[in-house]
């Protein structure tokens, strides 16, 4: 956290609401995204209880599993969710277009024009904390590899056909969300937290009530005070009003509403099973209402704690849509929908699961990929928005100030005189500028780079000789260099990125890293650790 | 650092135990256990909690009453979970349990020498309990071919005068030494567990190893030995790496990891040996500032909610965000952290970037309009020194506002498009 975001916190404790982080929206949001809000059932990880989700903020669905510890009825619960999910999921997938580029051809070098289908558009799912990205990250894992009726051998516990491919889809939307500026699937505690600082603690801001608490607390209230009440008040029934946005249940709901509930179903369900063994049909039927009539109640305390988080995602949507959208928004979302893409064909590929662990080519890959987009995120959000920059000032990685002066100069030792005209501009900002550190102009006309050649602390002065991006000529090409009176920024960073060296193929991986995957251990291993076949079921 | 007081302690104690036994009032004691001993661990720096503990005064009614109530509470779920995965490890004379045990002791499944699983009373009193596990161990390690199992022994601590009770899952002896087994119910997934379950496991793993190492030294006639990376390998002591057995995946097949404590065990010892020193926060206490939680023979509380909160106050509190899900009195702590305005509420890195600013308003106060006299001074990184460490972090915030300001002031600059590609 630096000293300008919590100078923000203190702000907001001061003022006792959110104070804005950003002046820009950082995150693409989808037109249509789809909300989903998890529960789970405690001490068992993973374990799914119920999830509330879709695209319409008064149309919500609700999935239940009526017995969190029956494995069976979880599997009918995320055949459900797949049946749902999976078309939303799927709908962006045949509208593409056809992006131009061009391919090597391993053997003769040459350079071919190849055509490839990115789609227009991709999904995005939004849940409400990043503990709700590590529930589906669990839930795709629990789900990927097991084995359905179609495969060639289903197992003694075949799940629902399309609940593997759910899996896979959840996998690759959680790997996603871990590469910096992604939006494929984004927590709204982490999206609202981007832009705005509350008075409290990044702990306490987990609490999505409570954090949206310091954006429109009640008449009368500060943030603070509105926050403790979305944190801790109960009903005369010792309920909290506003449930915590999961995915965890509160161990009171679950101790004084949720067990009896459960323990009605069990026991209806006990009623029809021991109905059907005596073959009493007015009993069974009876028995039949009773389940009925417990999954629906299991339903309405589902609905009523699930309903709070439900408005409260959809309200910090619109509390993100009132900022206006980034300028490099739509290059990010654009590897969003590689991403997506990519996946796409994978699936049609029909290409195994991805594996529990990544081999090393595969993990190295990933964490370069990262970087690389936190490096990109981190100067395109600078770029974007003057409050990230000022970040980068704080830390005398930028400087702003107005032009003083511009005096012409050349350098002539090359055959014909280039312009390398002197800038001076006054500045309050104390960058970390030795003399002759490249820096970077930021909104020019054109990419330019110039170099520090004197600093003077007392005057607040730097002046700095430009090097590029003035044409070709003798004279720098007019409107290339900034007039005396005109605001400028400039970098002690590069504003692109550079591409990582190339990393092997994996099948070219060194055997200092494992060796190729599929050499000598892999097979020993996917026989007696095949984890479908291995994992215990009930 | 004096580790060896922590040792039972003899008479100087009796007046330090009447005193933490007034402070209480006739309430029950409430007895420290593993889990609030390794929560101490948590936050070192706490004196309220310091001498809340001590005193065995239960914070969850204090929290209550003070108006704040802890908003803590372990799901049916969740416990349903742990006692069904806690009995399937125990089946088969507990054979899920000894196989992954086997293979991490490095000792071959020989099927020759049975399991003794002792009777540990567990049905009697604390103390019987305590000394028939003592008595059991004792046994266990005189034969080093056998293995025994004790299952839900209960060790003696003495903590600050008092004596607590704690009871590991299993305790495993053979070859003379034993090893303690933390039975948990959360999974390891494909070769890793939530680290910070793991984390909260080995605190108070390393609570029972040190209650063990105690009784050994104890037995043996010994100091327990200064350093607490020294491993005294007396008849019937612990190893410092335990075992933690959590189901693998999602299934419930047990698996075992040995974790070390011997850094766990240090910050325990250095934690207990502090609370020996309660004697000198007790002094700071006001004459008559007690946490009596007790009703009188009417039925009134004994104090109420403003005394109790006086004598809280007295005591001072480290407060930290992660109070609120460690301690009952978070909540609490919190609403004084916010009115006496001071920046811990917002976290400890706060603390540390606001150098000696200490409540908000001295913050926003740096930070204001009027003190951005002095815009440029030098490069400004080079005095770090403590003397100017105020002024440093005040001409550091006056500086973020301002840039700060004209962020927010100007509004989003005009761009030629498609310029800084």
């Amino acid at each position: 956290m630096s000293l300008l975001t919590t100078l923000a916190r203190l702000e907001a404790v001061r003022s006792g609401r959110a104070e804005p982080l950003a002046t820009v929206r950082h995150r693409h949001l989808s037109d249509r995204p789809m909300v989903l809000v998890p529960l789970t059932a405690a001490g068992e990880s993973g374990a799914p209880l119920a999830v509330m989700l879709g695209t319409d903020r008064d149309a919500p669905r609700l999935h239940l599993v009526p017995q969190p510890l029956n494995r069976t009825l979880r599997f009918d619960f995320l055949a459900e969710l797949a049946a749902d999910l999976l078309p939303y999921l799927e709908s962006f997938a045949d509208d593409v277009e056809q992006i131009e580029g061009s391919e090597k051809d391993p053997e003769t070098g040459e350079k071919t024009q190849v055509f490839r289908e990115l789609c227009a558009d991709a999904p995005q799912l939004i849940v409400p904390n990043g503990a709700g990205v590590h529930h589906l990250a669990l839930i795709g894992r629990s789900t990927r590899f097991r084995r359905t009726v179609e495969d060639n051998e289903p197992g003694p516990y075949p799940a629902p056909v399309r609940v593997p491919l759910l899996g896979r889809w959840l996998t690759h939307l959680t790997d996603r969300a871990q590469v910096p500026g992604s939006s494929l699937l984004l927590p709204m505690t982490g999206l609202l937290a981007r832009h705005w600082a509350t008075g409290q603690s990044h702990l306490e801001d987990q609490h999505l009530a409570a954090r949206l608490a310091w954006h429109r607390p009640p008449p009368g209230l500060t943030g603070a005070e509105a926050a403790e009440l979305a944190e801790s008040a109960r009903d005369e029934h010792g309920q909290l009003l506003h449930p915590p946005a999961g995915p965890a249940t509160d161990p009171r709901f679950d101790e004084s509403v949720l067990a009896p509930a459960i323990t009605r179903y069990d026991s209806a369900v006990g009623a029809l099973q021991h109905s059907t063994e005596q073959r009493d049909e007015a009993a069974a039927e009876r028995a039949r209402a009773a389940v009925r009539a417990a999954v629906e109640q299991l339903q309405a305390v589902l609905t009523a704690v699930l309903l709070p988080t439900w408005r409260d995602v959809w309200q910090g949507l619109d509390l993100l849509r009132t900022l206006p959208p980034a300028g490099h928004l739509e290059e990010r979302w654009t590897g969003d929908r590689w991403s997506y893409t990519g996946h796409r064909d994978r699936l049609a590929a029909g290409e195994p699961p991805q594996p529990r662990q990544d081999d090393a080519v595969t993990a190295a890959r990933k964490l370069a990929q990262r970087e690389r987009e936190q490096a990109r995120l981190d100067v395109q959000e600078a770029l974007d928005d003057p409050l990230a920059m000022a970040e980068h000032r704080l830390a005398g990685e930028a400087f702003s100030g107005v032009v003083t002066e511009v005096v012409p100069d050349w350098d002539t030792t090359g055959r014909s005189p280039k312009p390398r005209p002197l800038v001076t501009l006054r500045t309050a900002d104390r960058p970390h500028a030795d003399l002759g550190k490249e820096v970077h102009r930021v909104h020019g006309p054109s990419a330019q780079k110039a170099e520090v050649v004197a600093v003077d602390a007392a005057e607040g002065t730097v002046t700095l000789r430009v090097l590029s991006g003035m044409g070709r000529k003798k004279e720098p090409e007019p409107g290339s260099l900034p007039e005396p009176g005109e605001p400028v920024t400039f970098t002690l960073f590069e504003l692109t990125v550079r591409q990582s060296a190339p990393l092997p193929e994996p099948d070219d991986t060194p055997w200092t890293h494992g060796g190729p995957p599929g050499a000598a251990p892999a097979p020993a291993r996917s026989t007696a650790e095949d984890p479908s076949a291995s994992e215990e079921w009930e | 650092m004096n580790v060896s007081t922590n040792v039972p302690l003899g008479g100087p104690a009796e007046p330090l135990a009447q005193r933490l036994a007034e402070l209480r009032g006739p309430a029950p004691q409430r007895s420290l256990n593993a889990r609030s001993l390794a929560a101490l661990a948590a936050n070192p720096g706490c004196h309220r909690r310091a001498v809340l503990d001590a005193a065995g005064v239960d914070k969850s009614v204090l929290a209550a009453r003070l108006g704040r109530p802890a908003p803590f509470g372990q799901s049916p779920f969740a416990i349903a979970r742990g006692v069904i995965f806690e009995s399937r490890l125990k089946a088969d004379d507990y054979a899920p349990l000894l196989e992954p045990l086997r293979r991490h002791l490095g000792v071959p499944a020989d099927g020759h020498t049975p399991l003794l699983v002792p009777d540990l009373l567990q049905r009697s009193g604390p103390a019987v309990r305590a000394d028939r596990t003592a008595q059991a161990l004792a046994l266990a390690a005189a034969d080093p071919e056998a293995w025994t199992l004790l299952d839900h022994p209960l060790l003696r601590l003495d903590v600050a005068g008092s004596t607590a009770y704690l009871e590991p899952d299993a305790l495993v002896v053979h070859g003379g030494r034993c090893t303690v087994v933390e039975i948990k119910s959360f999974p390891v997934l494909d070769g890793s567990a939530d680290p910070a379950k793991v984390g909260a496991a080995a605190r108070q793993a390393a609570v029972y190893v040190l209650a063990l190492q105690q009784a050994a030294a104890a037995a043996a006639g010994q100091p327990l030995a200064d350093d607490p990376y020294t491993e005294q390998r007396l008849p019937g002591s612990p190893r410092t790496s335990v075992l933690l057995v959590c189901p693998k995946d999602f299934g419930n097949r047990p698996t075992a990891v040995t974790v070390d404590v011997r850094r766990e065990l240090a910050t325990t010892r250095r934690q207990l040996s502090r609370m020996t020193g309660i004697g000198r926060l007790l002094d700071a206490l006001p004459a008559g500032a007690d946490f009596d939680l007790a009703a009188e023979e009417d039925g009134a509380p004994a104090r109420s909610a403003e005394q109790l909160a006086a004598s809280v106050e007295a005591v001072p509190a480290a407060y930290s965000p992660d109070c609120l899900s460690t301690c009952e009195l978070g909540f609490h702590c919190r609403a004084q952290a916010r009115c006496g305005d001071r920046v811990e509420q917002l976290g400890r890195g706060v603390r540390g970037e606001l150098g000696s600013i200490r409540t908000v308003a001295e913050a926003l106060a740096a930070a204001g309009p009027s003190t951005r006299t002095s815009t440029v001074t030098g490069t400004g990184t080079g005095d770090q020194d403590g003397a100017g460490g105020a002024d440093d972090a005040a001409e550091r915030l006056a500086y973020a506002a301002a840039l700060r300001a004209e962020a927010l002031g100007a509004p989003a600059p005009a761009r030629a498009p498609g310029t800084d590609a």
